[in-house]
């Protein structure tokens, strides 16, 4: 159960290659009527059956959050991942019927910012694209810049170079180009907001520059989806159902509780939300806290896990679930 | 003069700590009265040179030049004494107009100066749990009368008379961040006339 939100049942009406790792889906309500508003910045959850298998992933909307009539997202293919990404690539054609989540935002602009500067690595462009679109409808002050491998890979730096060509630079890895940071942050009008969506080394490297610059905490965001991980099969006993259920290699304890029929909360599914917290009753092992929502004395208490993207090793897990 | 400790109260009053330096390249401290002791004894912990990129704005008010001596021995970029805040919020705002994300703001001294100098900063785009404060010296305060809006400086009795309508008020905990003043209520609003007699609760 996704904390208060509702599910929107969806056809897929258009899947276009953007480059040779991502790919834009395209989905409209499937009783035609319109889409729940969001804010940039939003993303939604989108259910996949493959097989025998349930997948809920997240993914940044980064269609313009004036247009009700479909949402877009972008999937970028991982090869190594858990088969979410490959799924889609794979198995979405136009005209399959989806189920997604009403949008939710854990990343949206702080619209009291004077200026909006963000950085984005990759596939982290997605939700920038969303809220430039919304920015740009209200003549709002923004600047992005936006790292990528390379030209081929750059999706969508051509079009919002072109919509955007004062505000927008692109940074190319293979040209050895390498945003100037420090630079770049300590050049900043008083009443900045700092925006980062990249890989976890850019969101630390961004956010650790601008705390030694001075910047405050609050005018810093960042958004890292988590996918969770694969590991050791283990067992866990959920206490409040009464049930002992089986965590496989490739699956996360949240799908597992998931798929034994109990109902537990969880929101964004990446370990960002805080959403699906759980007390942990006891335990004789050790946790695989990934999260980063719990603080390190929670990760050491033993106390609570995310099973979103955490999991356990060893004999005995009891879960308040 | 040490810092002031003040009784726990409601959630809109404001709290207030000590300063510590924090990294930036840019610092403003601005003071009134003993509020320059806050200054003086932060400048025993900060990194060196952090004074060389600090812009120190003070108002010695009663202090007189008890302190004006000392804050200049500290070598600051740049170091004003002004007559009041009213003098010194022109320059107050072409400094935070020209500053840049990183600039660190440090407030001391009486609640009226912070409050004031805490909303300049934060229309100016700092978010106001990043701004530090300390206070120093009078705890007189800074009221608004609910009734005529006009504000009175310096209240230290309770009730007291709103210099600009003349009702007397009642002087609550309640702080508007937007006006950087507290809220003063009419005390015989139920029975005109029937006005408690002043205590002096701030000094």
């Amino acid at each position: 159960m996704s904390a208060g939100t509702d599910k929107i049942a969806v056809t897929v009406t258009n899947v276009v290659p953007v480059n040779e790792l991502v790919t834009r889906f395209r989905f409209a309500r499937t009783d035609g009527g319109l889409m729940p508003t969001f804010s940039g910045g939003a993303h939604t959850v989108v259910e996949m059956k493959d097989g025998a298998t349930m997948r809920l992933n997240p993914y940044s909307l980064m269609s313009d959050p004036a247009d009700r009539t479909a949402y877009t997202i972008s999937v970028r293919r991982d090869d190594q991942g858990r088969g979410g990404s490959l799924f889609m690539h794979r198995n979405v054609k136009p005209g399959l019927e989806m189920v997604i989540s009403n949008p939710v935002n854990l990343f949206p602009l702080d619209l009291r910012a004077k200026k909006h500067l963000m950085i984005a690595g990759g596939i982290g462009i997605t939700p920038f694209i969303a809220q430039i679109k919304q920015l740009a409808a209200s003549n709002g002050n923004f600047e992005l810049h936006y790292s990528v491998r390379t030209a081929s890979l750059a999706s969508y730096a051509d079009e919002l170079s072109t919509a955007h060509p004062t505000r927008v630079h692109i940074y190319h890895d293979d040209k050895k180009q390498v945003i100037d940071l420090e630079n770049l942050l300590d050049g900043q009008p008083l009443g900045t907001h700092l925006y980062v969506c990249g890989p976890k080394g850019m969101i630390k490297w961004v956010r650790g520059t601008a705390e030694g610059l001075g910047w405050p905490r609050e005018a810093v965001h960042d958004e890292e989806f988590l996918a969770p991980p694969s590991g050791k099969p283990f067992e866990v006993k959920l206490a409040v159902s009464n049930k002992v259920i089986q965590v496989g290699e490739h699956q996360s304890l949240l799908e597992a509780i998931e798929a034994a029929g109990v109902d537990a909360p969880y929101l964004c599914r990446g370990g960002a939300c805080g959403q699906c917290e759980t007390d942990v009753i006891g335990y004789d092992g050790k946790f695989l806290h990934n999260d980063h929502w719990l603080t390190e004395e929670q990760h050491a208490s033993g106390k609570k896990i995310m099973p979103c993207v955490s999991r356990f090793e060893g004999k005995t897990l009891v879960l308040d679930r | 003069m040490p810092k002031t400790a003040f009784e726990p109260s409601i959630k809109s009053r404001p709290i207030y700590g000590t300063l510590e330096p924090r990294p930036g390249k840019s610092h403003l401290m601005i003071a009134d009265a003993e509020g320059a002791e806050a200054i003086l004894d932060l400048a025993k912990s900060t990194p060196k040179g952090m004074f060389d990129h600090t812009h120190i704005i003070y108002i010695p008010k009663k202090t007189g030049e008890t302190f004006t001596g000392r804050l200049r021995e500290l070598n600051p970029a740049q170091c004003y004494v002004g007559p009041s805040y009213e003098a010194a919020l022109p320059r107050l705002r072409r400094v935070l107009n020209d500053a840049h994300m990183g600039l660190q703001v440090y407030l001391s001294g009486s609640e009226g100066l912070m409050g004031q100098a805490m909303l300049e900063a934060t229309n100016a785009g700092i978010p106001h749990s990043a701004i530090q404060t300390e206070h120093r010296g009078s705890t007189a305060r800074r009221m608004q009368c609910v009734h005529c809006k006009g504000i009175t400086e310096d209240v230290t009795t309770d009730p007291f008379q709103c210099a600009h309508c003349g009702l007397h008020l009642f002087v609550r905990d309640h702080y508007s961040r937007r006006i950087a003043a507290f809220q003063g209520v009419r005390v015989d609003a139920e029975e005109p006339g029937n006005v408690p007699e002043p205590v002096e609760r701030f000094k």
